[in-house]
Formats: C-alpha cells, structure tokens, sequence
C-alpha cells in the first residue's frame, strides 16, 4: 500500500533552494575575483576569455561583498532552525555515524550487499550536509580574515596569515564543488520520489498491507499542508481536500 | 486510511503545487537578479552594489581602532619588491624642484623632502596587500602622516585626507581614522633604500590598513578635507574604502 509521508520541512526546503544560487553566485563571483591571481590552479587566458571571466576583479568584489551578506543570513537561519526545531536530530552525525557511513560508501561503490539503513540521512548523508555547514561558516570566518587581516587580524593569524586564509578560502570553494558533484548523483541516483520530496516535502512510502483490514480508531488531527485537515494516519498526511471524506471507512485498496 | 487513488491524487495536487511554487520563486529570483543587473551605474557599479559597499564602509568605519595594527615581519621574511602601477608616474619629475603642497592647512605649505625627513623617522616591515589578491612583505621607513597633519594642522577638524601625484594622474582619498593609523607613513625609503622612482620617489603612502592601490606614489599634494575625495580605482568600479 502506498502512502505520502512527510520528509523536509517547509523552511528547510526553502533554506536549500535559496542557498543553492546564492552559493552559485558567491562561486561565480569569486572566480571573477580569483582571475586577477589565480595562485592556486592557473588556466589559459583563452578559457577565461571564454568563460567571460577576465577582467571582472570589481564587479566580483562588489557582487561578491553583497550577496555574502544574503548568504550569510540564509545559513545563519537554518542552522538556528535546525536547533530550535530539532531537526538537527536527523541531520548531525552521532557515534555511529561514521561506521555507518563507511558502509554506506561500500554499498554505492557496490562492495557491499546491505543496504543503508531507510533512516532520513544516513551516516554519509548526516556527515555530509554537517560537514557542508562546518565548511560554510569556514568560508565566512577566512572570508573575513581576508577581508579585514588587521581590524579582525586575530582571525586571519588562525589561519597562518593572509595568504593562508586566502588558501583556505580556496580550498572550501573547491570543495563546494565536489559536494555538488556527489550530491547532485546521488541525487539522481536516489531517483525522482527522492528529489520531489525536497520541492513538495513528502514522500511517497511503500507500507506493507496488513491482513485484515482493521476498524480505524477515531481520526486524530495533525498538522499537515493545510491548515485544517484532518488525517487517519498516525503520520501527517496532507492534501485536505482527498484525505477528508473517504477516510472513515477503511482500506479497499487493490 | 486513504485508498490508493486517493494518495495518487494528492501527490499530484502537492507535485502541482509545489512546483509551481518553486518556479514562480525562480521566476521571482531571476527577475531580482535582472533587475539588480540593469541598475544604472554609479561609478562604475550598478547603484545598488555601490550603495552596499557603503553600507559595508560604515560597519568598518564603526569597527575600525586604530590600536589594530596589521603584523610586523622580521628582515628575513621580506619579499620581492613588486612594482605594480605606474599611474601617475609618466611625467618627468625633477626630485630637486620637487614639493609636497598641503591644502586646507592654517597656512599654505610647500614642504621639501627635508622637511619630512624632519619628522620622527619610522620603521615597519608589513604585508603590502594588492586588491587583486598577492601580497608582498617590504620595509617602509618615513614619517607618520598623523605626525605631518600634527605639525602643518588643518583649518578645520576634516573626515577626509586626499593624496594626488602632482600630475593627478593618480590620486587617492582616505577616511581620517584611516589617516592617522600609527602605521600610516609618508615613505621616503623602502627595503633601506631611497625610493626608486617607479617605486615612488621621492615620498610615497604606506598604508597596510588599506589595499595596495590606496598606497599613492610621488605625492604631490595632500589635501584635508569635509568632501569625500576622488579616488581613482574607486572611480572604476572599486570599493573606496578598501580598507583592511
């Protein structure tokens, strides 16, 4: 029997596809900074050319110093959501995390039969999107060692001066690249019903029928999308309009 | 419980409707976007950007002590001595016949190297920082500009100090807190050596609270003042500020 079940919140749908340009651009943008002394990996003038990327060092910087500010406060706000909602629950590693994770790496590079467990994110998953956020407040904190090395110098010395800060900066965009990489074929992978939970919150779920079918005790109310349906299933089930009315009597599904 | 047909249903409605959200929240983004792109410019930014790095100027002004100082090096970390900018270098200068004119003083001021070299003579080995991104780490000896503005006061108590080559080919506008940084030195000597003209001869800004390109060469002229001065990079899409 199929089922919808809630997976994301509202607003940790929104945090993510709000972080998602946001991040793009701050990317975008310090590229067009970066051009102007590619230290790190240097590239033909001809690819930057192509990719329109030279000669933009102010626009980059004036993008740069005002989208830090928008991305700034999406992250800051969900993390502060995950705290005070608890979803943080779900999403920071615990002490099995690790081993999990480990396991989770052997199946997807089909080493290992077991599946990962059918938790909301597993061990890789809570180390990954914990990790993201962890790199996330580092590119703030050596983004402003870089952007004022003697008014906040302390910070900048943590970070071994201010190339090393502008190292570390680097080095987190890069790996920003590589988390999209992976998450975006994982994404894929995990198919449609997984990516659409992340637009419309809710998943459809696959529960095994029971036998008999048994007289339904009487409708709790929970919250779900609307504001006022009620809804059979211990679960939140949304979508008022179908879930009232053909509640009452029971399972006759094929 | 709901029947399968029901369930079917309602994913569709809640597919519908929640993509449809996501688009018209694209729509809405993109269109912010384009509208932020197609601002008019003001100097050489769209108007919101520079409005932005106000904004962003003020929180530093507001932050900024001039009991922070940008780290000292030891002689054997300096580095190669880059030259970087030859704006306002291309006229020919005779250091002999060559002034520092301070306007907006008590009195007019025309100043030769000497009397700079009068001044309390100051030594620091920082990072010299270019707004592209390298940074290079130099000696600087000369005199502080706060003990220049000390000694020649201005008329009037101004926010803003403004520095231009004498062909104004080059010329740079600094925030007073900013100005009178104890490590804010007129530069007559760089790696213990008289500047090299490219390098700025005779007198130059050394400034490691400020970006590379607030770091004028062949000053000619100092100018205190209550409107906020040109600044050349600043002009051309860059943060006046550029402050560290």
């Amino acid at each position: 029997m199929k089922k919808l079940e809630k997976k994301h919140p509202l607003a940790i749908r929104w945090f993510h596809w709000i972080n998602f340009p946001l991040l793009a651009l701050m990317i975008w943008s310090g590229t067009l900074i970066y051009w102007a002394y590619p230290r790190y990996a240097n590239l033909p003038q001809t690819w930057w050319r192509a990719m329109k990327i030279n000669n933009r060092l102010a626009e980059g910087m004036a993008l740069h110093f005002f989208f830090m500010w928008l991305f700034m406060i999406n992250g800051v706000l969900y993390v502060a959501y995950t705290i005070f909602s608890g979803e943080w629950r779900d999403l920071v590693p615990n002490r099995n995390s690790f081993r999990e994770a480990w396991h989770v790496l052997l199946h997807d590079l089909h080493l290992r039969k077991e599946a990962p467990p059918p938790r909301k994110f597993n061990g890789a998953q809570q180390i990954s999107y914990t990790g993201v956020i962890l790199m996330g407040l580092g590119s703030l904190v050596s983004g402003l060692a870089i952007y004022k090395p003697v008014q906040f110098g302390w910070l900048t010395k943590l970070f071994f001066g201010y190339q090393g800060a502008r190292f570390v900066h680097f080095a987190l965009t890069v790996g920003y690249v590589m988390f999209f990489v992976i998450h975006v074929a994982q994404v894929i992978r995990a198919g449609w019903n997984n990516f659409r939970a992340m637009v419309i919150g809710y998943e459809l779920v696959m529960v095994p029928d029971l036998p008999v079918p048994a007289p339904e005790p009487a409708p709790a109310s929970a919250p779900g999308v609307g504001a006022k349906e009620r809804s059979e299933t211990s679960s939140p089930t949304p979508g008022a309009e179908a879930g009232t009315g053909s509640g009452d009597e029971v399972n006759d599904e094929q | 419980m709901m029947n399968s047909d029901d369930v079917d249903r309602q994913l569709k409605n809640l597919t519908r409707r929640g993509f449809i959200t996501m688009a018209a929240a694209a729509g809405a983004g993109y269109a912010s976007w384009k509208f932020l792109r197609t601002r008019p410019h003001e100097s050489g930014i769209e108007w919101p950007l520079r409005n932005a790095l106000q904004t962003n100027e003020k929180l530093a002004e507001a932050y900024f002590s001039r009991q922070r100082l940008s780290p000292s090096f030891r002689p054997s970390d300096l580095t190669r001595a880059r030259i970087n900018g030859r704006l306002g270098l291309q006229a020919p200068v005779d250091l002999d016949a060559w002034r520092l004119n301070i306007e907006g003083a008590s009195s007019a001021v025309a100043l030769t190297l000497d009397d700079i070299r009068a001044l309390p003579r100051h030594e620091q080995i920082t990072e010299l920082r270019c707004i592209e991104g390298w940074s290079i780490i130099v000696k600087w000896t000369g005199a502080r500009l706060a003990d220049l503005i000390a000694k020649y006061p201005p008329r009037e108590r101004p926010q803003f100090v403004a520095l231009e080559t004498p062909d104004r080919g080059y010329y740079v506008g600094l925030d007073l807190d900013s100005a009178l940084h104890p490590q804010t030195l007129l530069a007559y000597e760089l790696n213990d050596a008289p500047l090299e003209l490219l390098h700025g001869a005779p007198l130059r800004l050394a400034i490691p609270v400020k970006y590379g390109i607030k770091n004028i060469k062949r000053i000619g002229t100092i100018r205190y003042t209550n409107i906020r001065p040109a600044d050349f990079w600043a002009e051309r899409g860059y943060d006046w500020y550029a402050g560290h």
